[in-house]
């Protein structure tokens, strides 16, 4: 008897939609294991994880706030992939959208600028991240450079380029040299959608994203373009596409996301620029496309999940004693699994008996 | 030699034997009670349509699969392949149809990579040269793949096979990339392994091959075998038609056709290759008027791909007026603007170049509709127009298939083929450039899309026909011109061009001198 890997006809729907939850309940199985080896009771860590943050009011809101950045970049990150381009930079054009949108914050702080100042500064983050991701995208297409390690290596550069500025010129006089700008005005800040809530209109435009990608990937000739030059690159050539032209756009446009988020992000839930400000946002954003199949609304949901484990994480924490480093190690684990349960889609596995009919047991 | 038909073994027992080998893939049965014996000292041919059940049945008794019931016996006695290298150590050979060879390798270090024996390089070289020379089959072990040609490379892979001393060896469609010439070689090859006692399986569509090299023949069709005969009993059409079940419709040529304007043309085009590997085009230079049809004949990879992509666009040439199309310079036009002055290409490869495997016919329609034909409005795709794009391309060419909009990977290669030239020629294209057209497809499928050809230059358009089947060439060209190196040769009128002639250009005599005058001489 043995068991192989064999290639399906037609690539199964009913997997491409149950992969996710094969890999989230390997994923709780795995993370089971790792709890008791930490000594903790795995059934009462996994409900801290999952179960009580969906119990409380705050909790939800936290997990929507928490799920808007991830999903606006995973979903910039799933045109990428999709068009075979590996933009693993989005958490450095996070940032970098979040420093040239601030720029406007505190160049008009204290001054009687008016509504405008919100929307330019959405305008500038987005296109910072833009021009951002625009780097490796044409040291690819120009040089043959390996946009991995450029998208990469340029996270570091937009790190410490902000650590730069909040501890630098841009330092809150009134800031007991704590290295962040001062709080932004009113006219500079997301607006929440419930009074004395947590949840602001970057959701709103998050849903807006995911919509706009729907249709785009769904209805449209350039995400027609974008899906076979990905899939299908000597076919999309033939199809007269340009894979080159298609690298850049998906770069700028995935930029433009994480840059949108790095802004809403300052201007809305921390309210100034500091270091810090993302969680790694970016990096789990890579989780979430995946975990969403690179489609708009499994992305939707997968952001949804990716957040619950971030606050799920941080209860963890308080009630339970366990590290948060353990929330990233379980997103490690995720990623894992849904990448290992993909093949599923394009093969299945088979029980092979050898054509001898075994009479007597084998022992 | 001439008489040995299996029932001159009756006493003795065969060398190899399946009982009811059966494949199953879910519902779908590959090989349904396939029994076939094979003897030393006969070439055995196995004939079927794509997707008979041919490539099934080799893989399974080269231990590639493992079959879902049934059983095989060698030498009389039961046989169970845990794998390729088990088969190699009972004696059981095999030549793929696409070879594996590392290019960047030299003949002897590829050869030592598919052995599984314990000797030194060294020995192994040695051994290498003997082998070759014996069998006539000259290789230099320190050259590198990549320089070799298509011939050469399979000489590699038959000395590997033959290394490993087999009893039994199976050749995969080998003459599919050679000319008649180098064919002729290698039967002379196989004849000599026949008489030294092995049993070779032959694998092979072209039918007077067949009938003139194999002993016996075993007909598969829809994963059952049919019949199993003498193919030097039988006729060409004959075994077609056991092949196909049915009667196959010779292509009719139709009324004479009117030759017209220039409508491709092609001004000493050269350009250099994008991948090291690649070939040269050197000054290449036609002209093809509507209503005609202009076969290029030669070995693959002598720059065909090349010249393809020169004329889709798929790569520009630096000056605007070497490919003409419709009377407009279109060097420097990208493939879209050339589909939008009339032209439509099919490449030889189905999957991954010609379709996206994995999308759906629908969207593969899309893949070359979407400049014209009303697919895309205002940036946004039609999918009733693509949808119906692709039902008149299955009514038209009898495309089967198992729903509406399958995804093109799971079609049979005759299919998708049939697919891809109804999608290209129900654009009405005023210039066709097809490669390789009916490569791997079954005989059915090959004279319906014959067929469309003749019938599109009929309707006044240019068709440029791309081949390694000079009879194909034969059969619908009005002109052939063949492809070596790079270079194409002035073109012969078909009814002139014999084999003989075709072949020594295709190894590449006298295509320095004007082809024309060789003919005369």
């Amino acid at each position: 008897m043995q068991l192989v890997l064999e290639k399906r006809a037609e690539r199964s729907n009913t997997i491409a939609l149950v992969s996710p939850l094969i890999a989230i309940g390997l994923t709780v199985v795995t993370m089971s294991i790792l709890f008791a080896i930490l000594g903790k009771n795995p059934v009462s860590a996994l409900i801290v994880y999952f179960i009580d943050p969906l119990t409380d009011a705050y909790s939800l809101q936290e997990i929507a706030v928490k799920a808007s950045p991830l999903v606006m970049i995973a979903i910039g990150l799933s045109l990428c992939y999709l068009a075979n381009a590996w933009n693993i930079g989005a958490e450095g054009q996070f940032l970098i959208g979040a420093v040239a949108g601030s720029w406007l914050a505190v160049k008009t702080q204290g001054t009687d600028a008016g509504l405008w100042v919100l929307p330019a500064m959405l305008l500038l983050g987005a296109a910072a991240g833009a021009l951002y991701a625009l780097i490796p995208a044409i040291c690819k297409v120009r040089f043959g450079a390996s946009e991995i390690l450029t998208s990469l290596m340029l996270v570091y550069v937009a790190d410490l380029l902000l650590d730069y500025l909040v501890r630098g010129p841009w330092r809150d006089p009134a800031g007991f040299n704590f290295p962040t700008t001062a709080e932004f005005d009113p006219v500079a800040t997301v607006p929440v959608l419930i009074e004395g809530g947590r949840l602001h209109l970057g959701a709103v435009i998050t849903l807006l994203v995911v919509a706009a990608a729907a249709v785009l990937l769904g209805r449209t000739i350039k995400g027609f373009e974008i899906r076979v030059v990905g899939a299908a690159p000597r076919a999309a050539r033939f199809g007269g596409f340009n894979a080159n032209q298609l690298t850049l756009l998906t770069f700028a446009v995935s930029g433009a996301l994480a840059g949108l988020a790095g802004i809403i992000e300052v201007a809305g839930p921390v309210g100034h620029l500091q270091p810090g400000i993302s969680p790694g946002y970016g990096f789990t954003a890579i989780i979430v496309a995946f975990l969403g199949r690179l489609n708009p609304i499994g992305i939707l949901i997968a952001g949804l999940f990716l957040a619950l484990t971030f606050i799920g994480g941080e209860q963890a924490q308080i009630a339970m004693k366990i590290p948060l480093d353990v929330t990233k190690v379980f997103q490690g684990i995720l990623l894992f699994y849904v990448l290992a349960c993909d093949s599923l889609i394009l093969y299945r596995f088979r029980l092979i008996f050898a054509s001898r009919q075994v009479s007597s047991g084998t022992g | 030699m001439l008489n040995s038909t299996p029932d001159l073994h009756s006493s003795e027992t065969p060398l190899l034997q399946t009982v009811g080998l059966t494949k199953r893939y879910g519902d779908f049965l590959a090989n349904d009670r396939v029994d076939i014996e094979i003897w030393p000292r006969q070439i055995h041919a196995l004939l079927g349509e794509n997707g008979a059940g041919k490539s099934t049945l080799v893989k399974t008794i080269y231990g590639l699969i493992q079959p879902s019931e049934g059983e095989m016996l060698w030498h009389g006695e039961r046989m169970v392949l845990s794998g390729p290298s088990e088969a190699r150590s009972r004696g059981i050979g095999m030549v793929f149809q696409h070879f594996s060879l590392f290019d960047n390798l030299t003949v002897a270090e590829n050869v030592a990579l598919g052995l599984d024996g314990k000797e030194t390089f060294k020995d192994m070289s040695a051994r290498l040269e003997q082998v070759s020379n014996v069998y006539g089959l000259p290789l230099d072990p320190k050259r590198e793949v990549w320089q070799l040609s298509v011939g050469e490379r399979q000489r590699i892979e038959i000395v590997r096979a033959l290394m490993q001393h087999p009893k039994f060896l199976i050749l995969d469609e080998p003459t599919a990339v050679l000319t008649p010439q180098e064919a002729d070689q290698l039967f002379i090859v196989l004849d000599r392994l026949k008489t030294e006692g092995r049993a070779i399986l032959y694998i092979s569509h072209k039918l007077e091959e067949v009938k003139r090299l194999c002993d016996t023949a075993t007909i598969l069709r829809l994963g059952k075998k049919v019949a199993t005969c003498n193919p030097k009993a039988e006729t060409a059409s004959s075994l077609a038609r056991m092949m196909v079940g049915t009667e196959i419709k010779e292509v009719r040529a139709g009324a004479e056709r009117k030759i017209t304007v220039p409508r491709l043309v092609v001004n000493d085009l050269s350009l250099e290759p994008d991948d090291p590997h690649g070939v040269r085009l050197q000054h290449i230079s036609l002209e093809l008027r509507g209503g005609e049809i202009l076969g290029i004949a030669g070995v693959a990879g002598n720059g065909q791909d090349e010249l393809f992509a020169a004329l889709s666009g798929e790569r520009l040439s630096q000056d605007p007026g070497t490919v003409v199309i419709e009377g407009i310079a279109a060097g420097q036009l990208s493939i879209t603007q050339r589909r939008k002055l009339g032209a439509a290409f099919v490449p030889e490869e189905r999957l991954g170049h010609g379709t996206a495997p994995r999308m759906k016919l629908s969207e593969n329609a899309l893949l070359t509709g979407h400049a014209a034909s009303g697919m895309v409005q205002h940036g946004f795709i039609n999918t009733t127009a693509t949808l119906r794009a692709v039902d008149r391309a299955t009514e038209a060419f009898d495309v089967r298939k198992a729903k509406r909009d399958p995804e093109a990977a799971s079609l049979s290669g005759g299919n998708l083929q049939k697919f891809i030239v109804g999608r290209e020629i129900l654009r009405n294209p005023a210039v066709l450039v097809v490669s390789q057209p009916t490569w791997g497809v079954d005989a059915g499928a090959a004279a319906v899309i014959r067929q469309a050809v003749l019938d599109l230059a009929a309707a006044g358009a240019a068709v440029l026909v791309t081949s390694q089947d000079l009879d194909e060439l034969a059969e619908i060209t009005d002109r052939i011109a063949v492809m070596f190196h790079g270079r194409l040769s002035q073109p012969l009128a078909t009814s002139e061009a014999s084999r003989e002639k075709l072949g020594l250009l295709m190894g590449g005599s006298s295509l320095e001198k004007d082809a024309a005058h060789a003919v005369g001489a």
